[in-house]
């Protein structure tokens, strides 16, 4: 190589030069302009974000809570999906996301170390404690979401199973299947031989107590799984919720997280909705979602019109 | 830095290198399910690259099976093929297969092509067979491209395999998982690190193995950068 | 059938975002891999550290990558500038040794006829080196923006909406037509941006047909 490059100009050149080789492509750059991310309206309480967990429950409830302000003449940007608590609580707390449907137990969890409240109403009271500064912890809904160990009728029978103490009984190796985040949580195989003094394996399962969960209980790949309570498939494949008579759960209902910028009168109708959301309709909510596979609008909307909150 | 710091503190902890999550056994785990899966890749990818270039026929074909298939998103794969197959390896082999054939086959259909076809032709003036010329003059001659595509394979393999513990108890996506969704990013941290080390010690191996091809179908020339031109 | 006509405006909207997350990456590996390229091929001292150093990238797994750069940069865990310097990494970790064997691949007797008729580096790396380079270029572009597109869909898994949020709700809620749904797209797109591509390298080298090697 023996001619000389001038090193600076030769890579000011070349980033120009790519501008033209990049004509084609430069062509589709204007859809950048169409997904603007940034919270609508800073400031205009007029104006509100809502988020939801990767969870399909989850963004029913938030397109619920949605879908009612929209009725009250408020402008929403939904922020659905976005994750696990570990990733989304952080935008909470800083303020750009301003209502977000939680869960009492879990989210009492997140914020102290170890509570030692269970019952559905020590939980909602501690939680209201915990919130840090500038989020309201709005009134909880009496439907509950909450984590249970369930195991199939057959081996619920064999092994006479109707609590989790009674998994004692069981003489082969338990396996338990989860979201990956339960192997080191409270709620996973550690609290189960802390609480219970039961030793069990863990295989990850990202599905949330989803389909594939429930096809490795029934191919007996683990042998316990966490469920969510209000999951529809628990009914659908006859599986047995064991009763968690030493709390190792807490009380989960279903709770809305608030910012500062959610005023008074869309608290109330956030309230409204809370109110009407019993156990049993939380669990047809996501029955429509997995059996029917409607999308959480929808759902929402036909809900909403039913209790009349639009209109 | 401190994030970094922390990372190797956690690897470092003799804790994490004993009970059922022992870091060595996820090592062995991560390092034996790639190997199957290149391996597997390289017994279907190989003859099939090397048979197209040999003939010529179904060049147009293999261009547009290796595009489309690079385009298929592995995690896509992995969850329909999940809820298909259930949980275990099944589902993270067959999207893996799926990342890891492209490479393999253009490696091997790009190196056999790339062969001087003087040199074929000569091969068959003196008499050798078909075979002959596949095993004893294209295959050598080829062997670095094909190399090179395996690399690409391997390397791509071993840091997608880390998806498998999406389903399954495997590898060293366990600790990246459970760090990531309890925020213990130290842990998640620490098993990327190792992650990448493997990659490179992958690489490495494939470096030397490829530039041994490289002289052995090449002997005078000193650098052989056609060979590495296939790199993806 | 029924799934996705119900769910169009959805699936319209996560296909958007997935533009957003996928254009940015490519255009900026392009833009900084081929004088990284450039000086990799004119420099036999920086070719190894250049090429091992951006090679390297590619060996790390990408969710850890989502966390890091939050991380380093300060960024949003969810920010689209996160995913988009991930992918910009990855990207140049394959197109930087495709822009240095692109340029290397431009004769040396072409280079020293340009400088004996008076070319100075910076014309003859415009007229001369950067054209014989393109088709080269191009087919490791190309690479790049289907893999890119492909590697967006890993996002979902810690919330960054895209294509991939069709897997991970598909999944949850055991819809097939949801997961099948994203992949069909997340090919399409990358096919089109494919074309794109092509057809920009058309435009931009009128005296060459555009290689089609893939």
């Amino acid at each position: 190589m023996n001619i000389r490059i001038r090193r600076a100009g030769l890579t000011i050149a070349a980033i120009g030069a790519v501008g033209v080789l990049l004509a084609g492509c430069a062509s589709a750059d204007p859809l950048e302009e169409g997904g603007e991310t940034t919270p609508a309206g800073e400031g205009d309480s007029s104006s509100l974000v809502i988020g939801s967990q990767a969870y399909y429950s989850n963004e029913i409830i938030a397109e619920l809570y949605a879908q009612a302000l929209e009725a009250d003449g408020y402008t929403i940007d939904r922020q659905l999906q976005i994750g696990q608590r570990e990733v989304y609580m952080p935008e909470i707390e800083a303020g750009s996301i301003d209502l977000f449907p939680e869960y009492t137990g879990p989210l009492l969890q997140y914020w102290t170390e170890e509570p030692a409240e269970r019952t559905s109403d020590e939980v909602f009271d501690a939680l209201v404690e915990a919130a840090p500064e500038g989020l309201t912890i709005l009134d909880q809904a009496p439907a509950t979401d909450q984590d249970s160990y369930v195991v199939t009728r057959e081996f619920a029978e064999a092994n006479d199973l109707t609590t989790v103490a009674d998994l004692a009984n069981v003489e082969e190796p338990l396996t338990m299947g989860a979201n990956s985040e339960a192997e080191t949580r409270p709620n996973g195989p550690q609290g189960l031989a802390e609480v219970y003094g039961i030793e069990a394996g863990f295989t990850p399962i990202e599905d949330g107590g989803g389909p594939l969960t429930i096809q490795a209980l029934q191919d007996g790949d683990i042998q316990l799984a966490i469920v969510y309570t209000a999951d529809p498939t628990i009914a659908q494949n006859d599986l047995v919720v064991l009763e968690d008579t030493e709390g190792l759960f807490l009380a989960s209902n279903v709770v809305p997280v608030a910012s500062d910028r959610v005023d008074e009168e869309a608290q109330a109708t956030v309230n409204e909705v809370s109110a009407a959301l019993t156990a049993d309709a939380l669990i047809d909510l996501n029955r429509q979602s997995v059996e029917e596979q409607s999308p959480a609008a929808d759902i929402a909307q036909a809900w909403l019109e039913e209790q009349g909150f639009l209109g | 830095m401190n994030l970094f710091l922390e990372a190797v503190q956690w690897l470092l902890d003799p804790a994490n290198w004993a009970g059922p999550n022992a870091l060595g056994l996820r090592i062995l785990e991560h390092i034996g399910f790639s190997a199957v899966v290149v391996l597997v890749a390289a017994a279907i990818g190989i003859p099939a690259g090397t048979l197209i270039g040999h003939t010529g026929r179904g060049r147009g074909a293999i261009i547009a099976i290796t595009g489309g298939a690079r385009a298929l998103p592995t995690l896509g794969l992995l969850t329909i093929f999940g809820l298909w197959l259930g949980i275990g390896l099944e589902a993270p082999f067959l999207a893996l297969l799926v990342l890891a054939l492209p490479p393999v086959l253009a490696g091997a259909y790009a190196g056999v092509e790339s062969v001087d076809r003087a040199t074929v032709g000569a091969a068959r003036a003196i008499g050798l067979t078909e075979r002959q010329i596949l095993m004893g003059v294209e295959l050598p001659l080829a062997a670095p491209v094909i190399i090179g595509g395996l690399r690409s394979a391997a390397l791509q393999v071993i840091s997608t395999a880390t998806l498998a513990a999406y389903i399954s108890d495997t590898g060293l996506g366990r600790p990246i998982f459970s760090g990531l969704k309890t925020q213990q990013y130290d842990m998640m941290l620490g098993g990327s690190i190792l992650v990448a080390l493997l990659a490179l010690l992958v690489e490495l191996c494939f470096q030397l193995v490829q530039s041994a091809a490289a002289r052995r179908a090449e002997p005078h020339r000193t650098q052989t950068p056609a060979s590495e031109r296939i790199t993806a | 059938m029924n799934w996705l006509s119900q769910n169009l405006h959805i699936v319209g909207q996560l296909l958007a975002d997935h533009m957003v997350l996928s254009i940015p990456p490519i255009v900026l590996s392009l833009l900084i891999s081929v004088p990284l390229g450039r000086l990799a091929a004119g420099s036999r001292r920086l070719r190894t550290p250049l090429l091992t150093g951006t090679g390297l990238l590619y060996a790390i797994p990408s969710l850890p990558l989502f966390i890091i750069i939050p991380a380093v940069f300060g960024f949003s865990l969810r920010s689209p500038a996160t995913m988009i310097t991930a992918l910009t990494l990855y990207g140049c970790a394959l197109l930087v040794r495709g822009a240095a064997d692109a340029f290397a691949s431009v004769p040396q007797e072409v280079r020293l006829a340009a400088a004996a008729t008076g070319h100075s580096p910076w014309g003859m790396f415009w007229k001369v080196e950067l054209p014989l380079a393109g088709p080269v270029l191009l087919s490791s572009l190309r690479v790049v923006t289907v893999s890119t597109v492909s590697l967006v869909t890993v996002g979902a898994v810690i919330g960054i909406s895209s294509l991939g949020t069709l897997f991970t709700d598909g999944f949850q809620r055991n819809i097939d037509a949801s997961i099948v749904t994203g992949i069909v797209l997340t090919v399409v797109v990358a096919f089109v941006l494919d074309a794109v591509c092509v057809l920009g390298a058309r435009i931009a080298m009128p005296w060459r047909r555009a290689v089609s090697r893939a």
